[in-house]
């Protein structure tokens, strides 16, 4: 009986909570703050904690923003459809999502554009009709002109340069490489001479393999252009080994956590990737302005986004960023913590 | 199937010798499970303004219908002494047969039919292996688990099949009236269905009776291995209707489709107070357990609890739920026993 007594008084003490949170909200809905559901592909992945570094920057220089940071445990889409389904039974504003599964997710998120909320992808996209925009970290020909324009530096603006690719089939490295050749064309980079091609198929033994074979087949080579993650790092263990720190450089795309040895060491000068810590600043910026001007943004249109500059939807929908981040020396260590 | 006098009383026997021995603590259970429900609901009204809102809980039920539906055969099986790992690998199997029925141009029952078969296909070879090849059953699910996933994989590596046709959305993602699901009408019907089956017809009774004793079981006249087998089969079968719901809710079908599912599914079971062991469990249970995991885990959600925490959580009220009614039987004993 008297458990039944505590009972009751929890449930009334709990209806009495209840009310009052609910009156708190209607007190704060005069100038209430635009709630980001920011959702990464899993939790306890260091480029999106970055990203959403970035986001909450934005958040504060924009105010009145509350960023809610969330993704599953791990990287499904089942997962990330009930993250979608909390964020929209909490009525946020909008969600900028990086999708585990294109297609997946896209009932969901249209059912959130059917209850107001605005949807834009950033990094991995979605469906075109379950989104506004998606924002892409860089373009293909951003990429290949920043592996140059690395090159470029590293070897003093003239020499003879060798490309470590992927396997022969790999779309993007091929896409990249043929942005180059392009560029290499051109009168800015008249100085470089690409002798040769080389495909480590992303595996870290068989790039430093190729790396040892173009080293003796070419002792001219000044400069290795690796646009993979693995060959770059498997690319400048070659070079050390090989006693050639110094004279020959190696750059391209590759994780800052995982080129930090070389950059101290020397083989590598600088190397680029996304910057995660922006693409998250630019997604809040875009996103915020989806829903207090929903007009501005959208396929066909340039949106203002802060520091980053100014970012350009095609019709589609599609924007790119910005150039890869460049890092070297002076950033690597901070960098090399996060991702 | 003509019954002798003789198997008839052994099976009341064994039926009552299990009713009567475990009838109070079963009930209790329920109770437990239903107070923890109450409180979570509660709860959840009182740490989050969005909760009591209808739209949030008919998504809500979305959290666990799929699994529930899985968890009600699983239930049966585990009670017969049985597991089966490989339900989710069903799945996935059986979302990329429907995948490919859809790619061929079929319409909208040859799909569905086919997702279900395709689940009773999967599910019967699994019977097989545990009564014709005498496979325990854990070490034949684990290796259709992978077997299945992996014909998924070979079949679509990283390719998406999503042509199927815009009805097909209804089962995942339609009403069945105003905001009730459909899914969660069928998982009711479903589970009203199964507890009829285990707890008022001989075929109930002679599921736990196989599960309380396989050996008596089989003394007393009851076809053990036809049972083992076709458990199998339905177990199959109802993870093949769950790959339709799912299949329909994501509108594509990829292989990662329900990754770990199978021990999400088990976990309802357990936590609904199915006897690991065999031979004790009750359907009511099970159905508030699913409800318990759905209102735990979207609880969470809406306050932004990082999954990670969330698993810590599903994973404490499973120890917690299952420890506690130990904790008081021996408490009993002990105070008995002074």
């Amino acid at each position: 009986m008297q458990r039944r007594r505590l009972m009751a008084g929890a449930a009334a003490l709990l209806t009495m909570a209840g009310t009052t949170l609910a009156g708190a909200n209607l007190a704060m809905a005069a100038d209430k703050p635009v709630k980001l559901g920011l959702v990464a592909k899993s939790l306890g992945n260091g480029f999106f904690d970055a990203a959403n570094k970035g986001a909450n920057e934005a958040a504060k220089e924009l105010g009145g923003v509350e960023i809610i940071y969330t993704g599953p445990t791990t990287t499904t889409a089942e997962g990330q459809i009930e993250v979608l389904n909390a964020l929209i039974a909490q009525r946020v504003d909008a969600i900028a999502i990086s999708a585990n599964d294109p297609d997946a997710v896209a009932p969901t998120l249209k059912k959130a554009q059917a209850r107001g909320i605005k949807v834009m992808s950033f990094d991995s996209g979605v469906a075109e009709d379950a989104r506004t925009v998606h924002l892409a970290p860089s373009s293909d020909a951003l990429i290949g002109e920043a592996c140059l324009n690395l090159i470029s530096d590293a070897i003093g603006g003239s020499g003879k340069i060798a490309i470590l690719s992927a396997t022969p089939t790999s779309t993007n490295q091929n896409v990249w490489i043929g942005v180059m050749k392009k560029d290499l064309a051109e009168d800015r980079f008249k100085g470089l001479d690409l002798v040769t091609i080389a495909y480590g198929d992303d595996l870290a033994d068989k790039s430093y393999r190729e790396t040892q074979a173009l080293l003796k087949q070419h002792p001219d080579i000044q400069g290795i252009i690796s646009p993979t993650t693995i060959g770059i790092v498997a690319g400048a263990k070659a070079i050390e080994d090989q006693g050639l720190s110094g004279k020959v450089w190696i750059t391209g795309l590759g994780l800052p956590s995982e080129l930090e040895g070389h950059v101290k060491s020397g083989t590598v000068k600088s190397f680029a990737i996304w910057n995660p810590i922006d693409l998250g600043y630019s997604t809040a910026q875009i996103a915020v302005q989806m829903v207090r001007t929903p007009d501005a943004v959208g396929p066909g249109k340039t949106v203002k986004v802060g520091r980053v500059g100014e970012i350009a939807f095609d019709d589609k929908g599609l924007g790119a960023m910005a150039k890869p981040f460049t890092y070297d020396k002076s950033n690597v260590e901070e960098f090399a913590k996060i991702f | 199937m003509s019954l002798s006098i003789e198997q008839l009383a052994a099976d009341v026997r064994a039926d009552r010798e299990v009713h009567s021995a475990r009838k109070r603590p079963f009930m209790r259970w329920e109770w437990l499970l239903l107070l923890v429900v109450l409180a979570t609901f509660g709860l959840n009204s009182w740490a989050s303004p969005y909760f009591l809102d209808p739209y949030t809980l008919s998504d809500l039920t979305y959290n666990f219908t799929e699994k529930a539906i899985v968890a009600l055969p699983m239930a049966l099986l585990i009670i017969a002494r049985e597991i089966d790992i490989s339900v989710a690998g069903i799945m996935a199997l059986a979302s990329v047969a429907m995948g490919m029925t859809a790619a061929a141009g079929y319409g909208l029952p040859a799909i569905v039919a086919m997702g279900v078969l395709a689940g009773l296909l999967c599910g019967a070879l699994n019977g097989a292996l545990v009564t014709l090849f005498k496979v325990p059953a854990i070490v034949a699910t684990i290796g259709t688990m992978s077997l299945y996933r992996g014909i998924a994989y070979a079949v679509l590596g990283d390719k998406v099949l999503k042509a199927y046709p815009p009805d097909f959305a209804y089962f995942g993602q339609g009403y069945a009236f105003s905001l009730v699901s459909f899914e969660l009408v069928l998982f009711l019907a479903l589970a009203l269905v199964s507890g009829i089956v285990l707890h008022f017809t001989v075929v109930g009774r002679r599921i736990v009776a196989i599960g309380s004793n396989p050996t008596a079981a089989l003394f007393s006249g009851i076809r053990v291995e036809r049972y083992r087998f076709w458990l199998f089969t339905l177990t199959g079968g109802a993870a093949g209707l769950a790959s339709v719901l799912l299949t329909s809710r994501l509108g594509s079908t990829r292989p990662s489709i329900a990754v770990g599912w199978e021990l999400d599914i088990i976990t309802i079971t357990i936590l609904g107070g199915v006897s690991i062991l065999g031979g004790k469990g009750s359907i009511v249970g099970v159905v508030l357990a699913a409800l318990l995991m759905g209102l735990v885990t979207f609880g969470l959600g809406l306050l932004n609890v990082p999954g990670i925490v969330m698993s810590i959580v599903v994973g404490g009220l499973l120890i917690g739920v299952i420890a506690l009614p130990i904790l008081f039987r021996q408490m009993r004993a002990a105070r008995r026993g002074t």
